[in-house]
């Protein structure tokens, strides 16, 4: 295609890390070196348009080498994949990772979601404010410290609140997590050293760099040890998807064989705790979900055969696809995400689609603040996550399967790349899976902090290289998903569950829990409690059941509410942990548990402010393309702010009633459908800013009295196929 | 020599419900199509006769009887025996709320039809408190996705900025920008394939803008103002008319259209001049022609000032 591109050039660095990724160009049209031949065809047409879905890696690439998107490194990205320029910064401008503006090569991204806020992270934005300025900024000077910061959406580390993660670009890049963070965790994040020169930067990719932070979780594979070598000019990296067999790696970072993150923590940060902290009960011998966390090495893939691994998919290859789709339906097993949808119904419809190829996505875009399930299960667990998509691909009949992950989670994304690449190693994936003839490999896409490309045709678009946002259904997935074709999506707590029911056989599966509810469920529980964690309980355990589990509340604190099912969710009032946690339990009370959150706020907890943070949130999330959605969230939390400041709820609380009606009626997704839910449970439930007390009727306005029937109610946590669900 | 006759292929006639009336159509029909045909008035601000439905501004909701959610009728396609509302309680509360929203966040004072809609849905924009200050150029299109100054909520926030001038042909005047994609749609894939424009950052800070946000003199705009052609607002409008308007001379009610063909080039376009004062003040083209379906080409769309060349020369 003709492009018409800006008149910049990528500098040596951008250009290496893209052409690293895809690799060395193969023409002039291409950004190469312009031959005679180049004359005489031009590339173009479904080749180059085939290419698209490799626009998101490509900016992750550059972002992750040198911080920031440039106009040339766009320019040269465009040029290599054939994308319009508008349309790459179109995708570039959507995700809050990506900077268009030059900046510091380290980033802080502070955590001030609910769980956080309530951990005290106030007080580390003022530190870092009065250290590095307003978030974005960063103080000038050839002695500063090279290093800005943002606030941050939740990022699923509300175990050890308050979070902050770090990111550093370069060769590779870098990461570090402080979580409890404190002021002092911080200064030293902050304090980066001073912003390279492009030279030193570049000097920096050469091999000894590279020797000196050798990943240490890849024994056993060959050729890991990061994107860039310095040996791009001796041997040029092969295109993507082609696997070089001289080195035996492919130079396609978004493919296993190489590592995004080194292993080590950047400069100035701490080791991580062991993934199995986030259990507190981790080893217990109730544990299916969670058996290995803790117990094996999420690394090595001989520990996680030597404890069961691979059973279910042995078994999974001797009933046969339509088997495992019986087992599956047989065992009653729903959608984890939030909508709760039959897994074996969304298998079976999408196993049936004439249409090909069918595409399995892992939903691992973990984003509902509060939410870590998936978090905990990648970082501990990643074996049983490439298993379950491999059973997942062989009964829906997929050769392909896309693993898309949040970019908040560099340890997860670690952990999985190197159970990628173990497993193929192993011919546990790729064209013969264990001798069996089945042919299925995985691909991971990593996100760039949008939480709308959770939502579950939102994350097609990210995939495809469009801007994530979702989708008009029908079509639904199942006819219409990933590049047009036929795709079940499914989160990734749910995709673990498959192994269970494989081994246990579906029935066996539907008698653990209730008669709506079958199986164990994760429960993300955070906030005031003495123990958050992660728990793991079969369906049935209520409430207070599971508040005790996490150790109950500190001597002389008293539970004020708790929002169940993140900020898509509702809260319940603390005299209500009674509620049965079972989808039909938290109906009837008219709740939903959603994604499994539990934030519990005692009463100290600021609720005004909370609501008024989940408002942002919805704010900032909103993908901008439905009217109802993008401006209707601006309004609710305008007016949220003025009754914070006072205004008259008489005034006030119809307004936000009618603005959530109408986000609920009338947005196009699960995002602007929920983005009320909240605020009406606070109003309703808590009695917050309506003057009637803890049983909250709504009595200050009788002309809009609540929705009586909780079928009208979204689930929480719903972005993934809410009108499936109906 | 046989040529085989092409017929499209056979569509079974559905029965429907649309308020109540049964309707008899062919399968595949949109519930607005539908609804046109009966003679119901079903508003709407995204959808375009010549694009493809991204139903984004929900201003066209209906009820499906036993959806939990309202439907788009631009793009919802009927099914057999679905039972459609297209003035109930819940639509009116929807409509009205999707015509205050915008109209509180953006100048709609030259979208066809929205004041008679407003008044139809008793919609009051200014509820939502006074209007915040309009931005400075430029301040909108360098916000990063994800986050926002939350402000203390006494001012309604909008879109509304100085408008665009960085060429001689048209303006972009994005403060009456309802981020309908229809102006993306037209320069992309579904008509010009020029790509010059996309929808960048994210939320209530989407916009329109070009790699960057550099001017469209830089851009690969080819102005062949097919954009304007389908812009529901006036968002995007010919030089002449913004430069009209802001003297106070436009004057659409003295105007004639005459419907002429491009002297071009052979292919023949309809072009519609628009005509106040003997002098052309725009140009449309029809978007039933089954040639060119309202687009145009530069010299269609902009090249008529030779015409108003008179003895002077």
């Amino acid at each position: 295609m003709d492009l018409r591109l800006l008149d910049e050039v990528a500098t040596d660095a951008e250009r290496d890390a893209v052409d690293t990724l895809l690799g060395a160009p193969e023409s002039g049209w291409e950004g190469g070196t312009r031959q005679d031949s180049d004359l005489r065809y031009a590339r173009g047409g479904h080749a180059a348009r085939d290419r698209r879905d490799l626009l998101l890696p490509a900016l992750h690439a550059v972002n992750d080498r040198v911080g920031w998107i440039s106009r040339g490194a766009l320019n040269h990205i465009c040029r290599r994949l054939t994308v319009p320029p508008a349309e790459a910064y179109a995708v570039a401008s959507f995700y809050a990772m990506f900077a268009l503006h030059e900046r510091p090569r380290r980033v802080v991204h502070l955590c001030t979601d609910i769980a956080c806020a309530a951990s005290g992270s106030g007080g580390l934005r003022d530190r870092l404010n009065a250290r590095l300025g307003p978030p974005g900024g960063h103080p000038d000077g050839p002695e500063a410290p090279g290093t800005t910061w943002h606030e941050s959406p939740c990022l699923g580390l509300c175990e050890r609140a308050p979070a902050a993660l770090a990111l550093e670009a370069g060769s590779p890049a870098r990461y570090a997590v402080a979580a409890p963070a404190t002021p002092d965790s911080l200064d030293d994040l902050a304090d980066a050293p001073p912003p390279e020169t492009e030279s030193a930067a570049s000097a920096e990719d050469g091999p000894a760099h590279d020797g000196a932070h050798a990943p240490d979780d890849t024994t056993g594979t060959d050729g890991t040890d990061g994107t860039a070598d310095g040996s791009a000019n001796a041997a040029p990296p092969t295109p993507a998807g082609a696997v070089n067999v001289d080195n035996g790696r492919s130079p396609d970072s978004h493919r296993p064989g190489t590592t995004t993150y080194a292993s080590d923590p950047l400069l100035g940060g701490a080791p991580e705790p062991d993934p199995a902290a986030a259990v507190p009960d981790a080893g217990s011998p109730g544990h299916v979900l969670l058996s290995r966390i803790g117990r094996v090495d999420p690394l090595s893939l001989d520990d996680y055969r030597a404890a069961g691994g691979y059973s279910a998919l042995r078994e999974a290859l001797r009933l046969g696809p339509a088997g495992v789709i019986r087992e599956v339906t047989d065992s009653g097993l729903v959608g984890r995400g939030g909508a709760a949808f039959p897994t074996g119904r969304k298998w079976n419809a999408t196993a049936q689609q004439p249409d090909t190829p069918h595409y399995l996505v892992c939903n691992a875009d973990e984003s509902e603040p509060g939410t870590f399930k998936d978090r905990v299960l990648m970082e501990g667990d990643p074996f049983s996550v490439v298993e379950a998509m491999t059973v997942a691909g062989y009964a829906i009949g997929a050769r392909t399967g896309y693993l898309y992950i949040r970019g908040e989670y560099p340890r997860a994304l670690r952990h999985l790349e190197n159970a990628l690449s173990l497993a193929r190693e192993r011919g546990l994936l790729g064209p013969d899976v264990l001798g069996s003839g089945f042919s299925f490999d995985i691909e991971i896409r990593r996100g760039a902090g949008a939480y709308i490309c959770g939502e579950e045709t939102a994350i097609f678009g990210s995939i495809e290289g469009q801007r994530g946002e979702p989708r008009t259904k029908p079509p639904f997935p199942v006819e219409k998903g990933l590049f047009g074709k036929p795709t079940a999506v499914n989160n990734v707590e749910t995709l673990v569950n498959v192994l269970p029911v494989l081994l246990m056989g579906g029935p066996a599966y539907a008698a653990v829990g209730t008669k709506g509810s079958t199986g164990p469920k994760l429960f993300c529980v955070s906030g005031g409690v003495r123990r958050p964690g992660l728990y793991e309980l079969p369906f049935g355990a209520t409430l207070g059941d599971l508040v005790e589990a996490a150790g109950g509340m500190p001597e002389g604190r008293s539970i004020r509410a708790v929002l169940l099912g993140g900020a898509a969710g509702t809260f319940v009032r603390g005299d209500e942990l009674d509620i049965p946690l079972t989808f039909e339990g938290a109906r009837a009370a008219g709740t939903s548990l959603g994604s499994g959150v539990v934030l519990v706020l005692d009463d100290t907890a600021d609720l005004g402010a909370t609501l008024a943070r989940v408002a942002a949130f919805f704010r900032d999330e909103s993908c901008g393309q439905c009217v109802p959605c993008r401006v209707g969230t601006v309004r609710q939390e305008e007016s949220l702010l003025r009754l914070r400041s006072g205004a008259s709820p008489a005034r006030e609380l119809p307004l936000l009633r009618e603005v959530g009606r109408a986000m609920r009626d009338a947005s196009i997704c699960g995002l602007g459908q929920t983005a009320w839910n909240a605020v009406e449970s606070a109003i309703d439930r808590l009695g917050l800013y309506s003057g009637t007390g803890p049983d909250g009727s709504g009595a200050a306005d009788p002309d809009h009295p609540r929705d009586p029937d909780p079928a009208h109610t979204p689930a929480p946590g719903d972005r993934a196929a809410t009108e499936e669900a109906r | 020599m046989t040529v085989p006759v092409l017929l499209p292929t056979p569509r079974r006639l559905i029965d429907a419900t649309i308020d109540g009336e049964t309707v008899r159509v062919p399968e595949g029909t949109t519930v607005l199509e539908a609804c046109s045909s009966a003679g119901t008035e079903v508003p709407t601000l995204c959808h375009g006769d010549t694009l493809t439905p991204r139903n984004a501004c929900r201003v066209c909701v209906v009820e499906v009887e036993g959806a939990r959610t309202l439907a788009p009728a631009c793009s919802r396609k009927l099914e057999e025996g679905m039972s459609v509302a297209t003035d109930s309680e819940r639509v009116r509360h929807s409509r009205k709320l999707v015509l205050e929203l915008l109209g509180s966040s953006v100048d709609l004072s030259t979208t066809p039809k929205v004041s008679e809609w407003m008044e139809r849905y008793e919609a009051e924009p200014e509820r939502f408190g006074p209007r915040a200050e309009p931005a400075a150029l430029g301040v909108r299109d360098a916000r990063r996705a994800g986050e926002h100054e939350p402000g203390d909520g006494g001012a309604a926030a909008t879109v509304e900025q100085p408008a665009k001038v960085d060429n001689d042909l048209y303006v972009r005047d994005y403060s009456k920008c309802i981020m309908c994609y229809k102006c993306v749609d037209a320069c992309g894939d579904q008509w010009q394939n020029t790509f010059a424009i996309g929808v960048a950052g994210r939320g209530f800070d989407a916009r329109i803008s070009t790699e960057h946000d550099v001017e469209l003199p830089d851009s690969a705009c080819v102005y062949c103002g097919n954009c304007i052609e389908v812009c529901p607002t006036g968002a995007l409008s010919f030089a002449t008319e913004f430069d009209m308007r802001a003297a106070g001379t436009w004057d659409e009610e003295s105007q004639t259209e005459t419907t002429t063909i491009c002297t071009y080039c052979g292919v023949g376009c309809n072009v519609t001049l628009h005509v106040q004062e003997n002098e052309i003040v725009k140009v449309t083209s029809p978007h039933d022609n089954p040639v060119t379906h309202g687009n145009l080409c530069i010299k269609g769309r902009f090249g008529f000032q030779h015409v108003q060349r008179r003895g002077d020369g």
